[in-house]
C-alpha cells in the first residue's frame, strides 16, 4: 500500500494534531451502542473519562487502526489515516451505512492506513510486553529501521529517562508491575509516535508508583508535545494528568473541558459516580429561596433537609444530590457560629479504615452519610460506633446532578 | 538389520517432516487467523488422516497418482513413469498422511499467543509478516518442534500408506515397518525383533523430547 492521501486541512488556520470524527456501531453487553465522536486533540494530555462500556477502548482502537469505524475521518499529525463515507455532506442517516465499510478500499474517497503504518503509540492496561525479549529489546523493538548502534543509544536513553536502565537485561516476567508499565511506556515513546494512546495503563498500580510514572510521562511530553489520549475511570488520575478531559457516555461526548470545570461541577451522574461522589441521594425540592441563592431539599429515605445551590427548578422537583465524603465535617458537639448552612444530628453507625482514611457511616434519621476522616481526627474526637455527632455540610458541597 | 530399508525410511521421514514444516506453517497460520465461515471443513479435511485407515488414504493416493488421473498423466509426461510405486509417490502419500501431525501443533501454538502482542507489534510499526518472524515464530518454538518431531516420528512408522502407494521394492519403497512385516512373514523373528526394537526406541525418544520441550515451554511461555 502506498502512502495515503495527503491531508487538506479543511479547517483553515487550525493546526489540528489529532482529529477524529467517526461513527461506529459497537457491541456492548447491554445491547449495541453507536459511537459517535467528533473532537480534535492538541498536544498534551486529554483524559477520556467514562464508565466501562462507554466506548473508550473502541475509540482508541479506531485511532490505532485495530478496528474500523463505519464511517468518518481520522487525521493524525496531518495525515489522513482513515476516511470513509461522505460525512462532510452532512445529515445522512447514521444507521445502515454498511455499504461504506472499510473493505471497500480502492474507491477514491476511502482510505484506511493499516495499524502498523500509522505511527501511533498504544499502551494497553496489560501492556503486551514481549515475553521472550528483555526490557531493552522490548524498547528497541520499534526502532528496527535504525542501525544497531543508534538503536542501542536511543533505547538506553529512553530506559534511563524512565529510570529502568538497571533492568535492561531482564525479561518482563522478572520485573515488577510498575517497572513493566515503565518499559511499556518507554517502548511506545521511543519510536516518537505522532500520538499516544493509553488505555488505563496505570490502573493496576499503587498511588506513589502511579504519580512517579505520571510525572515522568509529563516531563517527556513537555519536550515532544504530542497528543496523548489517556483512558481512565479513576477521578484522581483525571486531576493528576489532564489538561483537558472528555467525558464519554454511551458512545457520545457529554462533557468536555478542563478537569476542574468538568469534574468539580458534576452535573452528570457518570462523572459524579466516577469522580468519587460517595454520597448520592434522591432528593425533592421543598422550597426555593431565590433571594439567598439556595433551595432546600429533602434528601434520602429519612426526613433530613439540606440547603443546596439553586438549580432553576420549581418546588416539588425531583433531582439527585451528590456530596463528596471528604467534604463533610463531623462535630461531637453542636457547632455554633459556623458559615456552613447544613448541620444535622446523627449517630455513628460504623467506622472502617481504608487506605489511610477512616470511612465513617453516619445515620441521620434514616439517611446515611459516608464521611471520610483522618486517623488523627478519629482519635482526637474519640469516635466510636454509637456516638452522637453532628454532620456539617456547606451549601456548595451539595452537587446537583442531572439525569 | 536391513540398513538399506533403515536409510530409506530416515530419508523419507526427513524429507516429509521438512516439507511439512514449510507447508504446515502457512496452513496453520491461516487456520488460526481466518474468519472464513467454511474454515471448519478445511480443519476437518486436514484432520482426516488421524482417523482414516491408512489403506483408505493409500488407495486414493494410489488412484490419484496412477496413469488414469490428471496428476499421474502430467507426471508421466514429465518424467516418463508414473508416481505409483516410486519414492516420490511415497513422499506424496506420506505428506498427506502426516499433515495433521504437523499442522495441529503449529496451529495450537499460534493460537496460544496473546493477540495483544500482535497488536503491540503492529503499533510499533511491524508488518504482519515481520510480526510473524519476530513474535509468533519465537513464541511458538515449542509447537513448531512438536509438529516437526511428531510428523517425523509418524512418517518413520507408517505402514499402510507405504504398502498401498509404494509396494515393497527394496531400496525404493521398502521402509523398515515393511521390512519388519517381511521378516515376520519369513518367520525371521529375531531379525524382526531388532528392527522393531529400534523403531520402538527411536519413537519413544522422539516423543520424550516433545513432551520434555512442552513441559518447559509452559513455564517460560507468555501464559504464566
Amino acid at each position: 500500500m502506498t502512502n495515503p492521501v495527503a491531508v487538506q486541512d479543511t479547517t483553515a488556520g487550525y493546526s489540528s494534531e489529532l482529529e477524529v470524527r467517526i461513527r461506529k456501531r459497537y457491541p456492548n453487553p447491554a445491547g449495541s451502542f453507536l459511537l459517535n465522536v467528533h473532537y480534535r486533540a492538541l498536544a498534551g494530555v486529554t483524559i477520556l473519562f467514562g464508565a466501562s462500556g462507554a466506548g473508550k477502548t473502541t475509540l482508541l482502537d479506531c485511532i490505532a487502526g485495530f478496528t474500523d469505524p463505519d464511517e468518518g475521518r481520522i487525521v493524525i499529525g496531518g495525515e489522513t489515516v482513515f476516511c470513509s463515507g461522505d460525512w462532510d455532506s452532512g445529515n445522512q442517516n447514521s444507521g445502515n451505512k454498511n455499504s461504506v465499510s472499510a473493505d471497500s478500499e480502492g474507491s477514491t474517497a476511502n482510505c484506511n492506513v493499516p495499524a502498523w503504518k500509522r505511527a501511533v503509540g498504544y499502551v494497553l492496561q496489560d501492556l503486551g510486553l514481549f515475553p521472550h525479549l528483555t526490557a531493552e529489546q522490548n524498547v528497541a523493538y520499534g526502532l528496527r529501521k535504525l542501525g544497531a548502534a543508534e538503536r542501542r543509544t536511543r533505547s538506553r536513553e529512553m530506559l534511563t529517562a524512565f529510570r529502568i536502565d538497571h533492568l535492561r537485561d531482564r525479561r518482563p516476567a522478572e520485573i515488577s508491575g510498575g517497572e513493566r508499565q515503565r518499559v511499556a511506556l518507554a517502548r511506545a515513546l521511543v519510536t516518537e509516535p505522532r500520538a499516544l494512546l493509553l488505555d488505563e495503563p496505570l490502573a493496576a498500580l499503587d498511588r506513589p508508583t502511579k504519580s512517579l510514572i505520571v510525572s515522568d510521562l509529563r516531563r517527556w511530553n513537555q519536550q515532544y508535545r504530542i497528543p496523548i489520549l489517556f483512558v481512565t475511570h479513576n477521578g484522581e488520575e483525571v486531576f493528576a494528568l489532564g489538561e483537558e478531559v472528555i467525558v464519554l457516555e454511551a458512545g457520545k461526548i457529554v462533557a468536555q473541558g478542563q478537569p476542574k470545570d468538568v469534574m468539580h461541577a458534576p452535573r452528570l451522574e457518570t462523572v459524579a459516580q466516577l469522580s468519587g461522589l460517595e454520597n448520592i441521594f434522591d432528593a425533592e425540592v421543598t422550597s426555593i429561596n431565590e433571594d439567598r441563592g439556595t433551595m432546600t431539599c429533602r434528601v434520602g429515605m429519612g426526613s433530613v433537609s439540606l440547603e443546596t445551590p439553586l438549580a432553576g427548578v420549581n418546588a416539588g422537583a425531583k433531582l439527585r444530590v451528590g456530596i463528596r465524603a471528604g467534604d463533610i465535617l463531623l462535630a461531637t458537639e453542636k457547632p455554633r457560629g459556623l458559615s456552613a448552612r447544613n448541620i444535622v444530628a446523627g449517630k455513628i453507625q460504623s467506622l472502617e479504615q481504608k487506605e489511610g482514611v477512616v470511612a465513617a457511616t453516619i445515620n441521620c434519621e434514616g439517611t446515611q452519610f459516608e464521611v471520610h476522616l483522618t486517623l488523627a481526627a478519629r482519635e482526637a474526637l474519640a469516635l466510636n460506633p454509637g456516638k452522637k455527632v453532628w454532620v456539617v455540610i456547606k451549601t456548595h458541597s451539595c452537587h446537583l446532578l442531572g439525569g | 538389520m536391513n540398513w538399506e530399508a533403515l536409510w530409506l525410511t530416515v530419508k523419507l521421514a526427513v524429507i516429509v517432516s521438512a516439507a511439512l514444516f514449510v507447508i504446515g506453517i502457512p496452513v496453520a497460520y491461516w487456520l488460526m487467523s481466518s474468519r472464513w465461515r467454511w474454515k471448519f471443513l478445511v480443519e476437518a479435511a486436514v484432520a482426516l488422516p488421524i482417523v482414516l485407515p491408512p489403506t483408505v488414504l493409500g488407495f486414493y493416493v494410489l488412484v490419484a497418482l496412477g496413469s488414469r488421473s490428471p496428476l499421474g498423466r502430467w507426471w508421466q509426461s514429465l518424467t516418463g513413469h508414473t508416481l505409483a510405486f516410486t519414492f516420490e509417490g511415497l513422499v506424496i502419500g506420506s505428506l498427506l498422511y502426516s499433515l495433521p501431525f504437523a499442522v495441529q501443533p503449529f496451529a495450537a501454538s499460534f493460537g496460544a499467543i496473546d493477540p495483544k502482542l500482535l497488536r503491540a507489534s503492529a503499533s510499533l510499526g511491524h508488518s504482519p509478516i515481520l510480526t510473524f518472524w519476530r513474535i509468533v515464530f519465537p513464541l511458538s518454538k515449542g509447537g513448531l518442534v512438536t509438529g516437526f518431531t511428531l510428523s517425523f516420528a509418524h512418517t518413520l512408522g507408517e505402514f499402510g500408506v507405504v504398502l498401498m502407494v509404494g509396494g515393497n521394492i527394496p531400496g525404493v519403497t521398502r521402509t523398515i515397518s515393511i521390512d519388519i512385516y517381511d521378516q515376520v512373514e519369513a518367520a525371521n523373528y529375531s531379525s524382526a525383533n531388532y528392527t522393531a526394537l529400534l523403531l520402538l526406541f527411536v519413537s519413544f525418544v522422539l516423543l520424550a523430547i516433545v513432551y520434555g520441550m512442552n513441559r518447559r515451554s509452559h513455564v517460560m511461555g507468555p501464559w504464566k
